[in-house]
């Protein structure tokens, strides 16, 4: 493990971004964005991104190929640019259990290239959540907030700033901050894990029980009388989806040009009314239809595909977000038969 | 003046359900924080006393959702409306959207809702509990201990410039009926039209550039009602999920805030939802601004029936040019 005094972390950022990009949360209008650094750039002290931080893996929109035509010829053009490498500092413990559910999409055959090319040129640095919200509630998941995973972690007391690396590209960017960062024992960074352990145990939604959802529940919840209260007011907009940091649902579209095609991909929204829509017409045609399928998907239908892995983290951003406050938890709780939505 | 309280509110619901005025009550259900209650259709006396709830956190206007309850066979819906909700009520009857047969209005004043991320900047994070005094909450949290926090010294952006304490619209009215407020919601429009052309389009670009094109302002805009939103429609031509580039979300809401023109009742709801907290509603009011001084002052929603400056020509009306010259003049 090694250390470096919070009032000398921005040698560390300087020698970082001396090596690639370097990307952390800094405090904007709106909350804390992941933005570049640079000199002068004080990191945000904000629990955690408006925006999650999938979107350097899958960003919101992004072309994938052009077509060009010349009478009747059609040229086919790779657009892709080699991605540069980068650093992505102060990911939160239920970010980085998002990109495990992202590559079990994205990285299984056939392989997202797009995706993987992202991937594998960004290095993860986690930073332990010191005070976390009343609206977490990642270990519901089995993630752990004071020991985040990622390629390397970090720790940060009132004073220093501790770091381990977990894997080899972790090692590698360690090693190359050995003059700003010093050799140390775990012995602060175990009293700050145990530090927020207690915290985590006294957030309110420490008790979600999961035990009703996941493999092979589908038939248990699809006819679920709940649904329809539960979606009644649901305005039907992608906010939960586009800040959520495991929806991974994109569109392709092409955009016609002059002389001929750019082919692009977006986010999309399993909220919106042409989600999925084919030659025959939508697949899902009320309110009711699209809400369920996001939530069996998080809760049912993912780990049934994943062995048993849910799709949501508990990063509490649709809680916060959704202008109607409606969630993740208000239909685990109604579904689960223990509380209905009114708790 | 009489303050009214929730169990007020669950009493009158519980009595019109009793005596069969209406089948089904719209209000607000109580969530997890106290702070994070959502829109509900309450279909029974048992579900009302369980789950009812009327707190400085009932900001959701819940007047678009009678578009949609108002058309099914199920009787009448009793809502409760609050003053600026009740804008939004009549410009929807206006509009032909609502049945008003199908609705029993029950006017509430009301003092101001608050916005919970303003209630965070004042208390922290990590808020385990909330307790309601009158125009006082207080807060309990996990890390900074409790605090006593005024209604007033976080309220919603809409609710701190109100425009109006007077329900305009109401079967009953609960307490007594307010005013129209003397407010500045223009203050920052005139700001904005003060900066230069290019001050006024860096402040826009960089508002706008956060838009991630979930469509939850469109979404609980009254003034939208479209079935079918131009956006949506992938026949349309300009419908996409995703900005393109950097005009687009410009579009978007440009296109949005002209088609609101005239019929926006700055219920301020845009702005309440924006995920990336853009001031949209500025763009509705520099419309009802310039409709104002333009067509003599006019507000959405004031009366049912009443027409629109945009949609009611007289001979008087200011010439297109003249609209370009004193806009020009304003601008200046």
């Amino acid at each position: 493990m090694r250390k470096c005094e919070l009032t000398s972390l921005d040698k560390v950022f300087e020698k970082i971004s001396s090596l690639s990009s370097l990307y952390l949360p800094v405090h904007q209008k709106n909350g804390a964005e992941f933005k570049k650094w640079e000199k002068g750039v004080k990191m945000s002290d904000a629990l955690n991104t408006n925006r999650s931080a999938k979107d350097f893996f899958f960003p919101q929109a992004e072309n994938l190929m052009e077509f060009k035509t010349e009478g009747k010829n059609i040229e086919v053009i790779d657009t892709r640019k080699e991605n540069e490498d980068f650093v992505l500092f102060g990911v939160k413990a239920c970010d980085v259990k998002s990109f495990e559910i992202l590559d079990r999409v994205f990285l299984v055959d056939p392989v997202d290239t797009f995706y993987k090319a992202r991937r594998e040129k960004g290095v993860i640095i986690s930073l332990a959540c010191n005070r976390p919200s009343e609206t977490c509630f990642c270990s519901s998941f089995g993630i752990d907030a004071s020991n985040p995973e990622g390629d390397i972690s970090s720790w940060m007391d009132d004073t220093n700033i501790y770091f381990k690396a977990n894997t080899e590209k972790g090692e590698k960017l360690l090693s190359s901050l050995s003059d700003v960062t010093k050799e140390c024992d775990d012995s602060s960074a175990d009293n700050q894990k145990q530090k927020i352990k207690e915290i985590l145990n006294k957030l309110p939604l420490k008790d979600l029980d999961l035990s009703e959802f996941g493999k092979d529940k589908t038939e248990k919840f699809f006819d679920a009388p709940q649904w329809k209260e539960l979606s009644d007011t649901c305005l039907g907009c992608g906010t939960c989806t586009f800040v959520c940091p495991t929806c991974q649902c994109y569109d392709i579209k092409d955009f016609k040009t002059n002389d001929g095609v750019i082919r692009f991909r977006c986010w999309d929204s399993c909220m919106y009314s042409d989600f999925t829509k084919m030659a025959h017409g939508n697949s899902r045609l009320t309110q009711l239809e699209r809400f369920r399928q996001r939530f069996m998907h998080k809760l049912v239908y993912y780990p049934t595909n994943n062995d048993g892995l849910f799709s949501c983290v508990g990063c509490g951003r649709c809680l916060s977000k959704c202008p109607i406050s409606m969630n993740i938890v208000k239909v685990m709780k109604a579904l689960g038969g223990k509380q209905d939505a009114r708790q | 003046m009489q303050k009214i309280t929730q169990k007020m509110l669950i009493d009158k619901a519980v009595s019109l359900l009793d005596n069969g005025t209406v089948t089904k009550v719209l209000g607000w259900m109580e969530g997890q924080f106290k702070y994070d209650v959502s829109p509900f259709v309450f279909k029974s006396k048992e579900a009302l006393e369980k789950g009812f709830v009327f707190n400085h956190f009932c900001g959701a206007n819940v007047s678009k959702y009678l578009v949609k309850e108002t058309k099914k066979d199920e009787g009448k819906i009793l809502v409760f409306l609050k003053p600026c909700d009740t804008y939004s009520f009549s410009q929807l009857v206006t509009e032909n959207r609502i049945k008003k047969e199908n609705v029993y209005v029950v006017g509430i004043p009301c003092d101001g809702m608050m916005d919970i991320s303003k209630v965070k900047e004042i208390s922290g994070d990590g808020i385990i509990d909330i307790e309601f005094k009158d125009d006082k909450i207080n807060v309990k949290t996990l890390y900074d201990g409790d605090k006593e926090i005024n209604a007033n010294d976080a309220l919603l952006e809409r609710c701190s410039n109100c425009k109006s304490k007077k329900c305009v619209y109401y079967d009953e009215l609960m307490g007594e009926n307010g005013e129209v407020s003397d407010s500045n919601r223009f203050d920052e429009v005139e700001k904005l039209e003060k900066m230069s052309e290019e001050e006024r389009f860096n402040f826009w670009q960089n508002e706008l550039s956060r838009c991630i094109r979930c469509n939850a302002c469109r979404d609980v805009c009254p003034a939208c009602t479209c079935e079918k939103c131009v956006f949506d429609n992938p026949k349309s031509g300009v419908e996409n999920k995703a900005i393109a580039d950097s005009f687009e979300e410009k579009m978007f809401h440009i296109i949005r805030a002209f088609h609101v023109a005239g019929r926006c009742t700055d219920c301020g709801e845009c702005s309440r939802v924006c995920p990336q907290n853009i001031p949209l509603h500025l763009l509705n009011r520099k419309f009802i601004k310039d409709i104002n001084s333009f067509y003599g002052d006019y507000q959405a929603g004031e009366e049912i029936g009443n027409r629109a400056p945009l949609v009611d020509y007289t001979l008087d009306d200011i010439e297109p040019n003249e609209g370009v010259m004193k806009g020009d003049e304003e601008d200046a």
